[in-house]
């Protein structure tokens, strides 16, 4: 083995778990609303993060697509200012606003500068309360989204991933597209919008983080100002949903030289006792690193394609354990034998010694890689009080990764790889695979 | 040259300072014996690092025949040394807890690991060793040549878009290596042999040939005396050539080509003009055109948005486009998404009228004012993120830049005048300069 001297050295250091040394605070407004905190003064700006528990998943039915083109509407004229207004002044305050959907969630992310914080803030709290829904600001974005989905209609990595969903969940809301069909698009109205509006952003399910050139006190009042208005309850949470597939492959036949594939079958919920295990065990299976079995078996001893990975997707209502890989239309079949025989082969065996104690020293040490800047902090905080992690989580987290035992994995492994239940989806001209 | 009279009219919105923290307070540069510069951004927020090597050399150095090769070695250097076995190198970052990864350019060829900031030593040891010490084997290399076609199958064959993009550059560059993809051409990438990869790699890996940038939480004369104990044994190739790729002709006629595809959901018009880029010492026409790109078609309230999207609702999307950041003449480009029932004849010439009227109605000043004053908020904003911070002072150094004009620039875009935007437009509109293309499905044509 050739190994620098200096080596062993590091990696005695590396036993010690590094720690994110930040500090959270726990803060709630006047009027009840909880929010967490890393105050950080030397960068004269504020980023906060704003999400709302539903999303997508909040359509009602027959209104596919109403969250979608609701958040799309909300910079697009709000209070007093028309969508031309609202962005001249986001843009004189050099304030950046961005509003998204998921399935399970509204998320609002914000950036703005200490000199100007009032001001935008107000305009903030216009797009998120007060959004105008005027009819040519509707039909522009709907033409918006037209084009979306008629380009998502085409491109294999979007086909692959519908196709799964609607294998899978049918006719949940988590089996098609959160865009909607051309067709219940087309239908959307102005009184959809309002009721989506009312429904989806409310003080019930908004969960808050923040990080930069902020006090607790001043966080505190301004999200009464930002949020306040809002109503107190939303729209009921859609019903949970259960996952069942059957060993096998789905063709979509589509003009592409390189098929592109998902994988995958039932996962396991994020707040599982076993979620931890689930996810070191991941990390050794599929996760990014080159050293991860699919990566060594796939890519890196037999070259059949770029990039594979596996990944765990615990949502609000439903978890999966997903993977995907793409390989020239003469390789897939190849690439995904070599996939079903690792699957089967960890279920059956577990991992080494030597491949967990890699995974603890690469998943501790990056952890605190994360909190590299007042976005991605914010972004961390807001996630873990979605998690229901409490505030220490960052201090414990690594302990709990440093606990897993080989029999924990072997056990979770055996749980949650499904050799039996592994579906894949390919979209391509694949050689020497039918459905 | 630095010019500061312009300022006085940006003054009444800038007039409250934003920070008098900068950027240049956070960098410390430095050159080896040996010729390697080096830069350090501090950032003590966090204990972690990034720690990059910039190679002066991307795709358009490669010689002609070989194209991809660049690429190819990018992906060779995790194969291993006389030290590290191949793919050592990332399982020892990763079990130090860091990620790795590198990246190709036209201009460059950068590697990187971010790590806890006590580990910076180690990867110096590693990326240095592999500056020199690259050992390949010839079954290693067959494989790592799949996985970079099925690289190009990802990124360019599966995408319309991409291929398109490629015909685009191919027609817009008649001379100069940009015509050529980074990724390379399939027919040329699937014969890549192991001299291709070692001739690139004599040629353009050495210390007076690089840059390494370290940013985060270190000081630098730590970082100094890390680089000369690793860095500075190396020592500097003296055969290093001259960085003059052929040059571009005078372009006398407007290339015109239409791209189908039955995978084509959305057609566009886009057209590229050859462009000026930032030179050392000489980056005010870049500004100029910096600006241009954002006054134009930079946001929702630019112009050929807001005529062609908001007015005439004749346009799903329209915008500008403009990087100055590159060694040789770089593209300026422009974009018309037409709505449903606007043909892509009609969507250029909508294109054209708009920007026919711009030039003769002006900048609108407080377009410009809004601009310029979110410009200033980036140089806050970037203050958060120090690995970009970092990829900027590389991609600078490798681009033909100084650091004095990375620094220079925030001041430059300040000081452009509506007057200097207008020329600079005028002077980049010219079709004989010009690819137009047009994206469109197969069926259309048939029709």
């Amino acid at each position: 083995m050739k190994v620098f001297g200096s080596l062993i050295a590091f990696l005695m250091l590396a036993a010690a778990p590094l720690r994110a040394e930040i500090d959270i605070t726990e803060v709630t407004s006047p009027g009840g609303i909880d929010a967490w905190l890393v105050q950080e003064e030397s960068i004269p700006f504020v980023a906060l993060e704003l999400r709302f528990k539903g999303g997508a998943s909040l359509d009602l039915p027959g209104k596919r697509g109403a969250t979608n083109l609701m958040v799309g509407l909300l910079e697009e004229g709000a209070g007093d200012l028309d969508a031309r207004a609202f962005a001249e002044q986001a843009e004189s305050l050099a304030a950046s606003f961005e509003f998204d959907v998921g399935d399970d969630a509204v998320s609002i992310s914000a950036r703005f500068l200490t000199e100007n914080r009032a001001a935008a803030l107000a305009l903030l709290r216009s797009a998120i309360t007060q959004p105008r829904f005027d009819q040519d600001a509707i039909d522009r974005v709907k033409a918006q989204i037209v084009s979306v989905i008629r380009s998502d209609a085409q491109d294999p990595d979007t086909i692959v991933g519908r196709e799964f969903d609607r294998m899978v969940f049918g006719d949940h809301p988590y089996g098609s597209a959160l865009e909607g069909t051309e067709e219940s698009v087309a239908a959307l109205t102005r009184d959809d919008l309002i009721e989506s509006h009312a429904g989806a952003l409310a003080r019930d399910r908004v969960y808050v983080g923040a990080a930069g050139d902020i006090t607790a006190d001043d966080l505190a009042a301004m999200l009464d100002t930002l949020l306040g208005d809002l109503p107190e309850t939303g729209a009921a949470q859609p019903a949970d949903v259960d996952v069942s597939t059957e060993a096998g492959v789905t063709v979509v036949p589509f003009d592409v030289p390189q098929s592109v594939a998902i994988f995958g079958h039932e996962g396991i919920a994020r707040d599982d006792p076993d979620f931890f295990a689930a996810y070191v065990l991941n990390e050794i299976l599929g996760g990014g690193g080159f050293e991860a079995r699919l990566m060594e078996e796939v890519r890196e001893k037999r070259g059949l394609t770029y990039g594979v990975y596996s990944y765990l997707v615990p949502k609000d209502h439903a978890a999966l354990y997903l993977g995907r890989v793409s390989s020239a239309n003469d390789r897939i079949a190849e690439a995904i034998k070599v996939i079903r025989e690792e699957w089967t082969k960890m279920a059956e065996n577990g991992v080494t010694e030597e491949e967990l104690a890699s995974a603890k020293t690469y998943l501790t040490g990056a952890y605190p890689l994360r909190f590299d800047g007042n976005g991605p902090i914010a972004n961390i905080l807001v996630g873990m009080q979605m998690d229901d992690l409490p505030v220490d989580y960052v201090n414990t987290r690594n302990e709990k990764v440093e606990a897993i035992t080989l029999d924990d994995i072997k056990r979770v492994a055996a749980r949650i790889l499904k050799p039996e239940a592994l579906r894949f989806v390919v979209v391509g001209q694949p050689e020497g695979l039918e459905s | 040259m630095r010019r500061l009279m312009a300022l006085a009219g940006a003054c009444l919105l800038a007039a409250a300072p934003l920070s008098a923290k900068t950027i240049e307070d956070q960098v410390t540069t430095f050159q080896l014996d040996n010729g390697m510069d080096v830069v350090v951004i501090e950032d003590h927020r966090a204990p972690a690092v990034v720690h990059m090597v910039w190679y002066r050399a991307g795709s358009a150095d490669e010689q002609p025949g070989v194209s991809g090769v660049a690429h190819f070695l990018e992906h060779l250097l995790f194969k291993g040394t006389e030290k590290l076995a191949p793919g050592e190198f990332s399982e020892t970052v990763a079990a130090n807890g860091g990620t790795d990864n590198a990246f190709t350019s036209f201009d460059y060829t950068a590697y990187f690991q971010r790590v806890a900031a006590d580990r910076l030593g180690l990867m110096m040891e590693m990326e240095a060793d592999r500056m020199k010490n690259l050992q390949l084997d010839g079954e290693d290399i067959l494989t790592e040549r799949d996985v970079i076609i099925e690289e190009r199958n990802q990124r360019v064959e599966n995408d319309p878009g991409s291929l398109f993009r490629e015909q685009r550059m191919a027609a817009q560059y008649l001379n100069h290596p940009y015509g050529t993809p980074i990724i390379g051409w399939r027919h040329e990438m699937v014969s890549l042999d192991l001299d291709d990869a070692l001739a690139y790699y004599r040629q353009f890996y050495s210390p007076n040939n690089a840059v390494l940038v370290v940013a985060g939480d270190v000081l630098p004369d730590e970082v100094l005396a890390l680089a000369q104990e690793h860095y500075g044994p190396i020592p500097r190739n003296d055969a290093l050539p001259e960085r003059v790729r052929p040059s571009e002709p005078p372009q006398m006629a407007e290339r015109r080509i239409s791209f189908e595809d039955p995978r084509v959901a959305q057609p566009y018009v886009m057209r590229t003009y050859l462009a000026p880029e930032r030179d050392p010492g000489d980056q005010r026409t870049a500004a100029a055109l910096t600006l241009l790109a954002e006054v134009l078609g930079g946001s929702q309230t630019s112009v050929l948005p807001q005529k062609l999207q908001f007015e005439e609702k004749r346009a799903v999307y329209a915008g500008a486009f403009y990087s100055g950041l590159s060694l040789d003449d770089t593209t300026f480009g422009v974009v018309n998404v037409p709505a449903q029932g606007v043909s892509l004849e009609a969507a250029e010439a909508d294109m054209d009228r708009v920007i026919a009227e711009f030039l003769e109605t002006g900048v609108d000043e407080a377009q410009l004012d809004r601009i310029k004053f979110q410009l200033r908020a980036a140089q806050v904003y970037e203050l958060d993120s120090s690995n970009s911070l970092a990829r900027r002072y590389g991609a600078a150094l490798t681009s033909g830049l100084t650091i004095d004009d990375v620094h220079e620039w925030p001041e430059i875009l300040q000081s452009i005048t509506p007057e200097e935007i207008i020329a600079a437009a005028r002077d980049v509109f010219d079709r004989d300069n010009a690819v137009t293309g047009f994206l469109r499905t197969a069926e259309e044509v048939t029709q």
